[in-house]
């Protein structure tokens, strides 16, 4: 027992989530053949690093390791705290929910391709959640696009090909502007550790130039409105494991950055773009929804209400100058309730163009008597993408909305309400279809059951997470990664 | 261990888990399906039974678990809880075995019973639960449970007919939370508390709290089929009979009442909601509700249509009860929450075995069927003459103690509306009773169904019976302690003495 806790606290959990993953990936490129074995034991490990980590945390709060021993400036150090946690468990969690569903779904060539690119962006995934500095965030985001371009464009399809050299060209756009804004807070502040960058930070052109670069740059990775126009086609069109991993952790590495350079750097400084950020969002929040609502293919719906709840993410911004960590807690919870729910839509939808070939909405009848385990994974996670009791996103919109509320701030309290609404429009839109009755005029095809249930349960993942708020929030809380540092504005 | 802070729980769950097996059930699989149902149901009663008992000798069941920073999952049995439960469980049990008989044979029956025991659950949960919070959750939970047996049909008319509802219930949902959240962004509580919670807010939030009366209002009366937000209702009757019954007796119509009795009386309170001037709306709304609903019955041809729009007129009879804003009123309201179950679920019943017995779904096509089912149709008659308000069925000691109510209260105009509603009644009812049992036998029925020596199967034919006693018995017993008469004057005396 007293060997297990020593083992436990003593074990530099942080560098196995980055090294295993990278290591897996090479074994995977090497021995193709057991490359599902290799994967899925990888993604149980980094399952158990996450709560190794999350067990050390516990005891001994914010982890913080300086690799070779070199303290910043010089080295590289690694950080995590309670926010890094949160995200580096829904990956591993999420991460091996498209797993087991991977191995069902990809076979031979395919899975030789998938399974080291996944990895691969595994490992960049863990490595940006837990760095200090904002030029290792930097690799670790341009790992990630790639990444994720290579694995967009695995379909193979001419749409996903085309969907994917778009995906290429944002990608590549968003890092090169955060760049910049790196190169400029190096220049004006001499560091790029977030650390020291927070206690030099002054209200002065180059931060603001540097935040309108990074920001920007984050935006478009995020695809945030109206710099939307990449997600719906690379999303819809790629395979289905894919498009659950883009829309469910992806996005949320970008997402990730922005919040922690606002809360550390940037928010004393901000200027007003905070006022900006819950403009866009509720632009999103409607646009998205009315969008996804008119889709007549149950994909592209799926990729449309994506950009819908980024929009949520968003929203905090002008709420939080008030409310603070209330509000943040909201939006992690968001992040996480949205990282399950919209992977379990996203496999669900796989399975039914498994089962049916096509996903033209207007013909998916009957598809409830014969995949009853994938309709109730879609409508499970429905169930939290509209944000209806009980479930992660109810948690969410609910402390979004008491905040809203408590400030007088009636417009985003109709947005958040609005866009409930809709999204309860186009899920339904969604599940009506599913019961009613019609003559099956194709061949279907069986769709593994392991796929069926990996899709259920990451649904149920997400309307637990409505039980679970009084565990995760102090979780969260680890380090105070809400608390705005920064030096004097 | 304290064992009396799990039973709420434990009510809550006893149809929860065997519904979520259920749902795992292969088709063929009756008897087991069969069996859950019905330990569900038994152990459910049970315990009920149990809180009934403990609460009469001064027990606490509370159950309390942290659901979000500073609020809590509480389920509470209060009488005004207990009476709610009370009648849901009863009504589970005979409505279960009643879905088993009528369902017999059709697709989709493990589907079908998950959903059924998720939706009583749901109300349960609505009963039972300790501030507002909860019962938003099991609100909103039975919105979504209630969906798939409205389209259980599958027709394109099912579909629309959910469409319709999804879309009113989702917007009284939104309502209803927006409500929610900004009075909890006033008080900082949510806490259901025997006359209200809002009195030590200032003068300075009148406005606000007045928005947020008729928010919530609204978003309960969704549900409750306040006249104008009842246009789900009479769509919602393509439902399979045991929903429609469940429907418009205990769970969602049912549910949206005794939600409106809770914020009035719980959250508000009477005296501060009379102080800030919306009771008197809200009568006038509920009356206008209650003759609007019966003048609409009258023109309907299709049964099951005709008794929908009775509901409408009916259900609204709670909320005037409660709106009159009297201790001899709300014994009348809360009251009548058990009395419209039991009658319209007798009604219900009979339509369905009218339906699936003969074919019969028109009330043109009713002649002489008194001869052909008797006893389904004796049970029709007490439920019509307890909706007309005739001693000694319950409905009368509804109406007597809102007409009571209200002139101690000095509105006059209600007795008005109870008197005009009582004549359309009889006039809607009346003729259906007439034609049934007066005359004569056609040669011929739409669609018959042979069932050997009984009128029908003994499983349709014993809910509806067991129903029809009930609603007679609260009657004729209403003054013997346990009756529905004596816990609706023990919730009286709490609220206002």
């Amino acid at each position: 027992m007293k060997l297990l806790q020593v083992f436990l606290t003593d074990t530099h959990w942080a560098i196995i989530l980055v090294l295993l993953p990278l290591a897996a990936a090479v074994l995977c490129f090497l021995f193709s053949r057991v490359a599902s074995f290799i994967g899925v034991t990888t993604l149980f490990a980094l399952l158990l690093s996450v709560v190794g980590l999350g067990w050390q945390m516990r005891e001994t709060g914010v982890y913080h390791h300086a690799i070779g021993g070199w303290e910043a400036p010089l080295g590289i150090g690694l950080y995590a705290d309670g926010l890094s946690l949160l995200m580096l468990a829904i990956t591993a969690l999420v991460g091996l929910g498209i797993s087991i569903y991977a191995t069902s779904y990809f076979k031979h060539q395919d899975a030789a391709r998938f399974w080291p690119l996944w990895l691969l962006l595994l490992a960049s995934l863990n490595a940006l959640y837990l760095s200090a500095d904002i030029f290792n965030l930097y690799i670790t985001l341009e790992l990630v696009g790639l990444a994720a371009v290579a694995l967009a464009s695995l379909t193979g399809g001419p749409d996903a090909l085309a969907g994917a050299m778009r995906y290429l060209l944002t990608t590549l756009l968003g890092s090169l502007a955060y760049l910049l804004g790196v190169a400029l807070l190096y220049h004006g502040y001499g560091s790029v550790d977030i650390a020291i960058l927070a206690t030099q930070a002054k209200s002065e052109p180059v931060l603001w130039v540097a935040f309108g670069l990074m920001g920007t740059g984050l935006a478009l990775k995020m695809a945030l409105v109206p710099l939307h126009f990449w997600l719906p086609a690379t999303h819809a069109n790629a395979s289905a494991p894919v498009s659950a991993l883009l829309s469910a952790l992806v996005i949320k590495g970008a997402f990730y950055i922005l919040l922690r350079l606002w809360l550390e750097i940037f928010a004393p400084h901000s200027g007003g773009a905070e006022t900006l950020f819950g403009l866009l969002g509720s632009v999103a929040v409607i646009w998205g929804s009315l969008q996804a609502l008119r889709q007549t293919r149950l994909k592209l719906l799926i990729a449309y209400s994506t950009v819908a709840q980024l929009g949520y993410l968003f929203i905090a911004f002008p709420l939080a100058t008030i409310a603070g960590a209330t509000v943040w807690i909201a939006v992690a919870y968001l992040a996480l309730s949205h990282a399950l729910a919209k992977a379990a839509m996203f496999l669900a939808a796989g399975n039914l163009i498994r089962f049916g070939g096509h996903d033209r909405i207007a013909d998916l009848d009957r598809v409830v008597q014969r995949l009853p385990l994938t309709a109730g994974a879609f409508a499970l996670a429905g169930v939290s993408i509209i944000g209806l009791p009980p479930s992660g996103g109810f948690v969410g919109k609910w402390l979004l909305l008491e905040s809203a509320l408590s400030q007088g701030r009636w417009d985003l309290v109709m947005v958040i309400l609005l866009g409930s609404l809709l999204a309860a429009a186009y899920v339904f839109k969604v599940l009506g279809r599913t019961f009613t009755k019609a003559p099956v005029s194709h061949e279907a095809h069986a769709v593994p059951a392991r796929m069926e249930w990996v899709a259920l349960l990451l649904a149920c993942g997400a309307i637990l997470l409505g039980f679970l708020a009084p565990l995760i929030i102090p979780l969260m809380d680890i380090g105070n990664p809400f608390t705005i540092s920064g030096g004097q504005p | 261990m304290n064992w009396d802070a799990w039973i709420p729980l434990l009510v809550v769950a006893s149809s929860l888990l065997p519904g979520l097996v259920i749902f795992t059930l292969a088709e063929e699989q009756v008897r087991l399906r069969t069996a859950l149902n019905l330990l569900g149901a038994f152990v459910k009663l049970a315990l009920v039974s149990w809180m009934v008992w403990g609460v009469y000798n001064g027990h606490h069941f509370e159950t309390r678990l942290p659901l979000l920073p500073n609020l809590e999952f509480v389920l509470r049995a209060g009488p005004l809880a207990l009476l709610f439960v009370g009648l849901s469980t009863v009504l589970w049990l005979v409505t279960t075995i009643y879905a088993i008989g009528y369902l017999e044979g059709s697709p989709h029956r493990s589907r079908f019973f998950g959903f059924f025991s998720l939706c009583v659950t749901a109300t349960v949960g609505v009963a039972l639960s300790g501030n507002m919070i909860t019962f938003l959750i099991f609100y909103e939970l039975l919105t979504l449970a209630t969906y798939p047996l409205l389209i259980h049909r599958g027709t394109e008319e099912a579909r629309k007919a959910g469409h319709t509802y999804l879309v009113y219930t989702m917007i009284g949902g939104a309502l209803l939370l927006l409500g929610t959240a900004w009075l909890y962004s006033l008080t900082g509580t949510l806490e259901f508390t025997p006359r209200g919670f809002l009195a030590g807010l200032g003068e300075e939030h009148r406005h606000a709290l007045i928005i947020i009366f008729v928010l919530m209002i609204a978003g309960l009366g969704v549900k409750a089929a306040i006249v104008p937000l009842h246009g789900w209702l009479p769509l919602a009757m393509v439902a399979p009979a045991p929903v429609s019954a469940l429907l418009h007796a205990v769970a969602v119509v049912k549910a949206g009442a005794f939600g409106i009795v809770r914020v009035v009386y719980d959250v508000f309170g009477v005296d501060f909601a009379t102080g800030l001037g919306v009771m008197e709306p809200l009568a006038w709304l509920a009356g206008f509700t209650i003759i609007y609903g019966s003048l609409r019955a009258l023109f309907q041809d299709d049964l099951k249509r005709r008794l929908a729009f009775s509901t409408i007129s009916q259900v609204s009879y709670v909320v005037l009860g409660v709106a009159i804003a009297g201790p001899i009123a709300t014994i009348g309201g809360v009251v009548h929450l058990v009395h419209q179950g039991l009658m319209k679920i007798t009604l219900f019943f009979c339509a369905g075995n009218l339906a699936e017995t003969l074919g019969i779904h028109k009330v043109s096509e009713m002649n002489g069927v008194g001869q052909r089912m008797p006893w389904t149709m004796a049970a029709f008659t007490v439920g019509a003459f307890g909706m007309i308000g005739a001693p000694p069925v319950a409905g009368f000691i509804s109406k007597w103690y809102l007409g009571m109510g209200a002139l101690e209260a000095g509105q006059n105009w209600v007795l008005l509306v109870l008197a005009g509603s009582s004549l359309l009644n009889a006039a809607y009812f009346l003729p259906i009773l007439y034609a049934a049992w007066f005359k004569k036998t056609p040669s011929s029925w739409p669609h018959e169904h042979d069932f050997g020596r009984m009128e029908t199967a003994w499983a349709l034919l014993l809910p509806p019976l067991i129903t029809a006693a009930l609603a007679l018995a609260a009657g004729l017993l209403a003054t013997l302690p346990f009756s529905p008469l004596d816990w609706a004057k023990l919730i009286s005396v709490r609220e206002f003495y």
